[in-house]
């Protein structure tokens, strides 16, 4: 039988996160009143914010103004405007509520949002954005820029594929001292990268400590508290200071033997982004079994640092290049998240595998059955398969969804892999062995 | 069925072309050229010069319309994605792509190019290849960055091929295609002052037929069927003009074509199998072959709802393309769960409603294969057209 456990932490990280994402969305509200500062549209995948600090410009992420009305359940409302208009209703939801709440007026903060000064599409693998930024600047009246990153097709950017995002981002300079009448100013430019390097050391070393039993960090619910100032504030001192901070207090549970769940019972990796409508409700189904999510993709979208990439402040431009191009998740081939889950699994210690397609992200979710093929068949990795949408409330069956996490959970409890009895997988073991998988040669 | 001509490529093998899953005439291919190889592309463009200087066939591949049941890909694409992507993953693991030596995907959405990792993953034996296809035109790198591209491409088909192909060869290709594209080029015109002549579901056979066929082929085909169109003569139906747009990747049933123009459409233009018709111009076959194809991908093309090019807004571009066709009504005729489409729908119908512009969406899946919906649909919008 299972046991409901507690399910969160709260702790300074939440309410020092809570104060810099209303800051943000102050510093929004104020562009909007007075034109100043001047904003940025930007997407979070693989984001090129150390730009924009250079300006002191402040960006604007769409993506987190529509997830933040789908937890507050208010995303239904722009979702059906956008879809009058003549969005299908396989769209990408993200960007129906994102559109019908700016046609709308709708904000998820208490303030306005501005008119962007820029809408910058950061064309990182996700072919959507490219038509999402296309029509927020029609229906906005905002210049565009489409900034063209080669997706990766072989395990590292070329120097050739280098050369044209760092082209680009001059081109982008150019078009951002136009913007805010402001000459640029490279010192500033190297400053903001290198409080990128500190906030992915931290963020990483976070990320790390979820390798320890019990875990003492969710690193799929948890970490979407942080990812708010790592994508608003990575670049900046107060970014340094929030994850110095984040740092200090995981590190001290750490030590402490806290774990996210008093009694750990199962560590899971996730793949795919969460069904904000039904977030408590989704996060409820992982406490019951004390299932601590120890890594996951979604965490990743916005940059890939635990493997060891950092922003770096002798090369500014390519090293933002190099972030674009090669270390977040969206940019990557769909292998090589194979490969990234392989190791998450592997390394963290995982003891199974829960992969959530969402219908409106088809870079995430198109070819995720091959996916489950590729970790039960040859890994024989413990996995399951859920359906639903991460801002769409239409599309997530929560008994349904319920059910089989419950009946994947409890095939995981007959299997004893919660007393450490190896599960008796196949397939070639990966550098680091799990002790939670026994490997058959 | 009305044939053009039964000399080289009459319309009922046009259509057989089409619908033949075993692919007989790039088997035939290969087996008149041992060694040769024959290199696949996913839509929407690929550059076939480069493949064919190399000595290989360029194989274009559009799905598998209504002739596969798909036993397998669903279950490695799930729901709310699209028929070709399944149908093309369905007809590899079926055996029916045992034929193809490598497949290029790019840059048009999501969905295909996971695909492209998801074929490498299960058919490693073969060479698969995704091309960045430049989405900021109005950049001077993206020319540079897209030379390096076909530079980057070259090179790994001059090592499948075990040849290499100089400059010289690049430029005989393109001369070859650009005449491929010049004689589509009159028979779109030819259809367009004409139509009462050569109906779509004719011309898109021999257009597509040129997907299976060796570029030499397929342009004596399409010069007889030329000559011997330009000398017919029909009588004009009692149909209206229509421009059809968001079919340039997933391609509609030929029966859902024909039956578009039973319901009393003359279809002045589309965008079926638009990557054979990329480019509005020649492709300069002087100076250097791989900069000239790069350059002109980027400044000589047709608009595209998978090329982002700030310079010329795509909502505009339908709206100058209707009214330079006589339009009455633009037809948007779009593949279940495609977003590129789906996304421009909303822009393009604004567009072409400011215009004042009459305007249908019909949603079609390649593997339907009853439309008694649509016609419906297409009769009452005619209809209302016409007796307006």
């Amino acid at each position: 039988m299972a046991d409901t456990a507690k399910s969160e932490y709260r702790g300074e990280i939440h309410s020092r996160q809570k104060e810099l994402m209303s800051a943000w969305y102050q510093r929004l509200d104020e562009a909007a009143r007075t034109g100043a500062p001047a904003t940025v549209e930007l997407m979070i995948s693989g984001n090129c914010v150390e730009l924009l600090e250079a300006f002191d410009a402040v960006p604007l992420y769409p993506e987190i103004n529509a997830l933040q009305l789908a937890i507050r359940h208010q995303s239904l409302e722009p979702i059906l405007l956008a879809e009058e208009l003549g969005y299908a209703a396989d769209n990408c939801a993200y960007v129906k509520a994102d559109i019908g709440a700016l046609l709308k007026g709708i904000s998820p903060a208490a303030g306005k949002l501005p008119k962007p000064s820029l809408v910058l599409c950061n064309f990182v693998g996700c072919n959507t954005y490219i038509k999402w930024f296309e029509h927020a600047a029609v229906f906005q009246g905002s210049p565009l820029y489409m900034l063209d990153v080669p997706f990766l097709r072989a395990d590292s950017p070329s120097r050739e594929d280098v050369t044209y995002v760092v082209r680009q981002l001059r081109e982008v300079v150019k078009m951002l001292e136009a913007i805010t009448g402001r000459k640029f100013d490279y010192g500033r430019f190297r400053h903001a990268v290198e409080c990128s390097r500190r906030v992915e050391d931290a963020w990483s070393r976070i990320k790390l400590l979820a390798q320890r039993r019990p875990s003492p960090f969710d690193a799929y619910f948890d970490a979407i508290t942080l990812m708010g100032p790592l994508y608003v504030y990575r670049a900046s001192p107060a970014g340094v200071e929030f994850f110095d901070i984040a740092l200090r207090e995981l590190e001290a549970r750490a030590a402490r033997g806290e774990g996210v769940y008093d009694q750990e019972k199962f560590r899971v990796v996730l793949e795919g982004p969460p069904p904000y409508p039904y977030f408590r409700a989704f996060r409820d189904m992982f406490a019951k079994w004390r299932a601590c999510p120890v890594a996951s993709t979604y965490s990743t979208v916005g940059g890939l640092w635990e493997f060891g990439f950092r922003h770096d402040a002798e090369d500014p431009f390519e090293a933002v290049a190099l972030h674009m191009l090669e270390h977040n998740l969206t940019n990557r081939n769909f292998l090589q998240r194979y490969a990234q889950l392989r190791r998450y699994v592997e390394d963290w210690n995982a003891h199974g595998l829960i992969i959530h397609f969402v219908k409106s992200c088809r870079l995430f979710s198109a070819g995720q059955g091959d996916m489950r093929d590729y970790f039960t068949r040859v890994l024989g990795v413990p996995t399951l398969y859920i359906e639903s949408d991460l801002e769409d409330p239409r599309y997530f069956a929560e008994a349904q969804t319920k059910n089989r996490m419950d009946a994947f959970f409890e095939a995981l409890e007959h299997a004893g892999a919660h007393r450490g009895l190896p599960l008796a997988v196949s397939g070639p073991a990966g550098p680091h062995a799990n002790p939670n998988l026994k490997v058959i040669p | 069925m009305r044939s053009l001509s039964p000399r080289l490529l009459d319309i009922p093998r046009c259509v057989e072309l089409i619908q033949d899953l075993n692919f007989a005439e790039v088997a035939r291919w290969k087996a008149e050229h041992p060694g040769g190889k024959a290199i696949a592309y996913f839509p929407v463009y690929a550059p076939v010069e480069i493949i064919h200087a190399c000595g290989m066939l360029p194989v274009g591949l559009n799905g598998a319309g209504d002739r596969l049941d798909i036993q397998h890909a669903d279950a490695r694409f799930g729901s709310f994605i699209c028929s070709i992507i399944k149908t093309t993953l369905e007809m590899a693991i079926t055996g029916r792509l045992d034929w193809m030596d490598g497949m290029f995907f790019s840059t048009i959405c999501d969905s295909a190019r996971n695909l492209c990792f998801v074929s490498k993953r299960n058919f490693p034996e073969k060479y698969w290849d995704f091309i960045h296809l430049p989405q900021n035109a109005g950049s001077p790198a993206a020319v540079d960055f897209l030379e390096q591209e076909y530079r980057r491409i070259l090179l790994q088909l001059e090592s499948l091929a075990g040849r290499k192909a100089d400059d010289d060869a690049l430029r005989g290709a393109i001369r070859l295609y650009n005449h491929n594209r010049e004689l589509l080029r009159d028979l779109y015109a030819l259809r367009e002052r004409h139509p009462e002549r050569l109906r779509t579901w004719e011309l898109y056979s021999l257009l597509r037929a040129g997907c299976f066929l060796p570029v030499e082929t397929h342009n004596a085909g399409l010069e007889a069927a030329l000559a011997e169109l330009r000398a017919g003569a029909a009588k004009p139906r009692d149909s209206i003009r229509i421009l059809i747009e968001g079919s340039f990747c997933e391609q509609p049933p030929l029966d859902l074509i024909r039956l578009i123009e039973e319901a009393g459409c003359y279809i002045v233009d589309d965008d079926f199998i638009l990557g054979r018709r990329w480019f509005t111009q020649d492709v300069p076959s002087e100076g250097d072959p791989i900069r000239a194809l790069a350059e002109s991908y980027l400044n000589r093309s047709v608009y595209s709802s998978v090329r982002h090019d700030p310079r010329h807004p795509r909502p505009r571009a339908l709206v100058e393309k209707a009214r330079s066709r006589r339009a009455d009504a633009v037809l948007f005729l779009i593949a279940k769960f495609c977003e590129p489409a789906y996304f421009d729908y909303v822009l393009f119908k604004q567009a072409v409603e400011a215009a004042g512009i009459p305007h249908l969406l019909l949603e079609f899946e390649e593997k339907a294969f009853t439309f008694e919906r649509s016609r419906t649909e297409v009769e009452t919008f005619v209809e209302s057209l016409l007796f307006d």
